[in-house]
C-alpha cells in the first residue's frame, strides 16, 4: 500500500497521471489469469515480459477504429451526425478520440488524417484550413498526453496531406506521431520529399513501406503507437515480449539455448498471451459493452496478439561471447541471429492463437522497441548504438534482412546532419533504395532538434530537462523517454553525415 | 586498367550533385586556389610515396560504388581535379553507366574536355567552377589561366552536358557580376535552364592566402541572386 500512497502524494505526476497509475495499481490487486509455474519462472527471470499490461485485461492494448465508417455514419452512442463540413468533422473526431481506449487509456490511432480531411476542404483557403488544423492538432497534443498516439498520411499526394505537413513543421508537437505510407507507384516524389523535409524539423513523419505492409491483413492496415502494423477496425489484444538477452543469460551454451530455453520461453509466452486474450474476450465484457463494437467501428475478429521480441543484438552477442563475434558486424553473428528469428517464426507459424481469425489463428511477430527500465537491451532487431556500420548502405542492408520476418511492426531510426535539409531528393533516394531491398519502416530526425525519437515515440529534450529537475510535465511519455534516453545512450546514435 | 590516385570515397553524399551520390575524390590539382578548402588534395603524386592515397583501377572503384546500390542515384567525381585522369574517368563511367547510374564530374574546368569525346559520351553532366572572369583576377586567385574554362563553358553548353555552374563568392576577390554577364555571353539562353550555384565562401579548412578572409553576408549573397535573376538565370541556389 506504500506504493499507492506514494502515487497519491507524488509531486512529479499530474492529476491525470495519478488517476491512471492508481487504476493500474487497483487492477494489479487482482489475480485472474492462470499462469503455469514454468511461465512464472520465466517471468521471474525476466526472460519474458508482459510490459506491465496489468493483471486483468479489460480493453485491447491497441484499437484502430474504422474512422471512415464513423465519418460516413456518425455515432448513435455519442449522438453525432455524419459531419457535413470541416468544422463538424474535426469536432466529431475530437469527441470520438476521447472514447477510444487502449493500454495507455489514450487513443493510439487517429486515422489516415489526410484522406479523412481532404474531402472536406473545398471552399476553404489554405490559410483557413491551416488555422483549423492548428487548433485541432494542438488540442490533440495537449489532451492526449501520451506520445504512443499515431496518425497516418498517404500514400496519395493530397492537399490535406501537404497542409498537415506544413502545420506540423510549425507546431513542433510531440503528439501525435505521424507516419507517411510511401509507395513509389502512388506517392509523388514531391510530397515524399516534403514529408522527409518536415521530418528534419520536427522528427515527423516517419516513412512506412506501403507496398510491403499493405497486404498484411485482408483489411486495410494502420500504423498505431510505436510502429505497429494493425488491421483497421480492430487492433491488438495484447503484446508480450521475449527478452532475448535475458534468455541467453539462462543458457549454458548455444545448444542449450536452442534446445531448451528458446522453446520453453516461446511456449510460455504463447500460452500466456492466449490466457490474456481468453480473459479479455470471454470474461472482461469489453466486446459486449463497448459502443465501438456495437456501432461496427471495431470487430472482435480483427484483433491479433503481438508476439514481441527485443534485444536480438545482445542475445546474439552473449551467445557468441567466446568467439567474440558481434551482431551487425560479423556475418557469423548475423547468421546466428537469423537462425534465432527463424526459430521464433517457425513457432509462431504453428502455435494456435486464440480468437485471431484476421491473422489466420496465429500470433504476429513484433520488433518491440524497448521499455524505460531496459538497460543494455537494444530495440527489436536494431544494431546497438555505438556499433552501427560506418557505411549507411551496410546498415540498411542489415535492416532489410532482419525486418523480413517481422510482420507487425519493425523500424529503424537515423539522426541526420542538418545539411540533409538542402537535399531531400537524396534522402528520398535512400528511402527508395531501402524499401526496394525490404526495409519496412524508417524514421529520421535532425540531430540537434528539440524533438527526439526515443524508441518509436517522440519526446522533447526541453521537457526531459524539466522532468529531470523534478518538475511536473504534461506528457507521461516524457517520464519513459528520460530514463530510456539515458539508459540506452540515445544521444550517441550514429548521426548520418552524408 | 589504368590506376588513379584516390584520396577518399564518400559512400553517401548529399552535397555533390543531384540526389544521393557516392562521391570519389581524386588526388592532385593543377590549380592552387587561395580559398581551396581541401588543400590536402592538391599535391600531384606519380608514385606510391603517400599512404594517404590509394591507387585504384576503375574496376576497384566501381566495386566500392556497387556497395551503395540501390541507395544512390549516381556518382560524382571530384578532387583535386579529377579531369587530370580522363582515361580513368572514361573506364569508370562506362562501368557505372552499365549499372544504370549517372556520372557527374565536378571540375575547375582547366582541362579542355572537348578533347575527350569518349569521356563526354559516358558522362551525364559536368559541374563547372567559374572562379573569376577577368584573367588577372583568375590568375591571382588560382595561379592559372581561365582561357580553357571559358572554352569548356561554351563546349559543355553546346553538347548539353552543363549540369551546374558554380561560383564561390567573396567580395572584392571574385568578380561575380562579370562572371554572370560573361556566362550569358558565352552560353546565351541556356542560362535559363542551367543550374547556378552561388557558394558562400567559408574559411573552413582553408590554408591559402584567404584563410582569414570573412564570409560574405547574407545580404551580399541575396544581392548576387537578384543580379543573376536580372541577367536571366532562373535556377539559382545559394549554398
Amino acid at each position: 500500500m506504500t506504493d499507492i500512497l506514494e502515487l497519491v502524494k507524488s509531486q512529479k505526476l499530474t492529476y491525470e497521471q495519478k488517476v491512471l497509475s492508481l487504476a493500474h495499481a487497483a487492477e494489479d490487486t487482482l489475480d485472474v489469469l492462470h499462469i503455469p509455474e514454468k511461465t512464472q519462472y520465466y517471468f521471474e527471470q525476466k526472460a519474458i515480459d508482459n510490459l506491465f499490461e496489468g493483471n486483468a485485461p479489460y480493453r485491447p492494448r491497441y484499437i484502430l477504429p474504422d474512422y471512415d465508417k464513423f465519418i460516413k455514419e456518425g455515432s448513435n452512442f455519442l449522438q453525432i451526425d455524419p459531419p457535413k463540413d470541416l468544422d463538424e468533422l474535426l469536432y466529431a473526431l475530437m469527441i470520438l478520440y476521447r472514447h477510444v481506449p487502449s493500454i495507455t487509456s489514450f487513443p493510439v490511432y487517429l486515422g489516415n488524417l489526410d484522406k479523412m480531411i481532404d474531402p472536406f476542404l473545398e471552399g476553404y483557403s489554405d490559410e483557413e484550413v491551416k488555422k483549423k488544423l492548428k487548433l485541432f492538432l494542438n488540442y490533440i497534443d495537449r489532451t492526449i498526453t501520451d506520445s504512443f498516439c499515431h496518425a497516418n498520411l498517404g500514400p496519395e499526394d493530397t492537399r490535406a496531406g501537404r497542409l498537415i505537413l506544413g502545420v506540423e513543421k510549425e507546431l513542433q508537437n510531440a503528439v501525435p506521431n505521424f507516419t507517411f505510407k510511401y509507395d513509389p507507384d502512388i506517392t509523388s516524389d514531391e510530397i515524399a520529399e516534403l514529408a522527409l523535409y518536415t521530418s528534419l524539423f520536427c522528427a515527423n513523419p516517419a516513412m512506412c513501406n506501403h507496398k510491403l505492409n499493405m497486404d498484411t491483413y485482408s483489411t486495410d492496415y494502420g500504423i498505431a503507437s510505436c510502429y505497429n502494423i494493425l488491421p483497421i477496425g480492430g487492433g491488438a489484444y495484447t503484446l508480450s515480449r521475449l527478452v532475448l538477452p535475458n534468455m541467453a543469460k539462462l543458457a549454458k551454451n548455444i545448444d542449450h539455448f536452442f534446445d531448451t530455453i528458446l522453446p520453453e520461453c516461446l511456449q510460455a509466452m504463447g500460452g500466456y498471451m492466449n490466457e490474456r486474450i481468453r480473459f479479455l474476450v470471454e470474461e472482461s465484457g469489453f466486446f459486449e459493452s463497448s459502443f465501438l463494437v456495437k456501432e461496427g467501428l471495431i470487430h472482435k475478429d480483427r484483433f491479433i496478439g503481438m508476439f514481441g521480441i527485443v534485444g536480438l543484438a545482445e542475445c546474439t552477442n552473449i551467445l557468441m561471447e567466446d568467439e567474440g563475434k558481434r551482431y551487425g558486424q560479423d556475418e557469423e553473428a548475423n547468421d546466428l541471429a537469423d537462425k534465432i528469428m527463424h526459430t521464433i517464426n517457425d513457432y509462431v507459424n504453428t502455435f494456435p492463437a486464440k480468437y485471431s481469425p484476421i491473422s489466420h489463428g496465429r500470433f504476429m511477430i513484433h520488433a518491440q522497441v524497448g521499455m524505460d527500465y531496459d538497460k543494455g537491451i537494444t530495440a527489436g532487431v536494431r544494431i546497438p548504438i555505438g556499433e552501427e556500420p560506418k557505411n549507411l548502405s551496410d546498415h540498411l542492408r542489415h535492416s532489410a534482412r532482419f525486418h523480413k520476418l517481422i510482420t507487425t511492426g519493425c523500424g529503424d531510426i537515423f539522426p541526420m546532419e542538418i545539411t540533409a535539409r538542402n537535399n531531400t531528393s537524396a534522402m528520398l533516394d535512400i528511402v527508395k533504395g531501402a524499401f526496394n531491398l525490404g526495409v519496412k519502416y524508417l524514421s529520421f530526425y535532425e540531430e540537434n532538434g528539440d524533438l527526439v525519437r526515443i524508441t518509436g515515440y517522440l519526446v522533447k529534450r526541453s521537457e526531459m530537462e524539466k522532468y529531470k529537475k523534478g518538475e511536473v510535465v504534461l506528457q507521461n511519455t516524457t517520464h519513459l523517454g528520460t530514463s530510456n534516453y539515458e539508459n540506452n545512450n540515445l544521444k550517441d546514435r550514429k548521426v548520418r553525415r552524408i | 586498367m589504368i590506376k588513379a590516385p584516390v584520396r577518399r570515397i564518400i559512400p553517401h553524399s548529399l552535397v555533390d550533385g543531384p540526389g544521393n551520390r557516392t562521391a570519389i575524390f581524386l588526388q592532385g590539382c593543377n590549380l592552387r586556389c587561395a580559398y581551396c578548402h581541401n588543400p590536402e588534395t592538391q599535391k600531384i603524386y606519380t608514385d606510391n610515396s603517400s599512404t594517404e592515397i590509394e591507387w585504384m583501377t576503375a574496376k576497384e572503384v566501381f566495386e566500392e560504388v556497387e556497395k551503395n546500390i540501390p541507395f544512390i542515384r549516381g556518382i560524382t567525381l571530384s578532387g583535386g581535379e579529377c579531369t587530370l585522369y580522363p582515361e580513368f574517368l572514361t573506364e569508370l563511367f562506362t562501368l557505372v553507366q552499365k549499372a544504370g547510374l549517372s556520372c557527374v564530374i565536378d571540375t575547375n574546368g582547366s582541362i579542355d574536355l572537348s578533347k575527350y569525346p569518349e569521356l563526354m559520351e559516358v558522362c551525364t553532366g559536368v559541374m563547372l567552377d567559374v572562379k573569376a572572369w577577368d584573367e588577372k583576377k583568375f590568375k591571382r586567385l588560382t595561379g592559372g589561366s581561365n582561357e580553357v574554362v571559358k572554352k569548356n563553358l561554351k563546349y559543355l553548353a553546346d553538347v548539353n552536358k552543363l549540369e551546374e555552374i558554380r561560383i564561390v563568392c567573396i567580395e572584392d576577390e571574385v568578380d561575380t557580376e562579370d562572371i554572370l554577364k560573361g556566362i550569358k555571353t558565352a552560353i546565351g539562353d541556356k542560362i535559363k535552364t542551367t543550374k547556378l550555384r552561388l557558394i558562400k565562401f567559408r574559411n573552413h579548412g582553408v590554408i591559402g592566402r584567404l584563410k582569414d578572409a570573412n564570409s560574405p553576408s547574407d545580404e551580399y549573397m541575396n544581392g548576387l541572386k537578384e543580379m543573376a535573376l536580372k541577367i536571366g538565370f532562373e535556377k539559382i541556389i545559394i549554398s
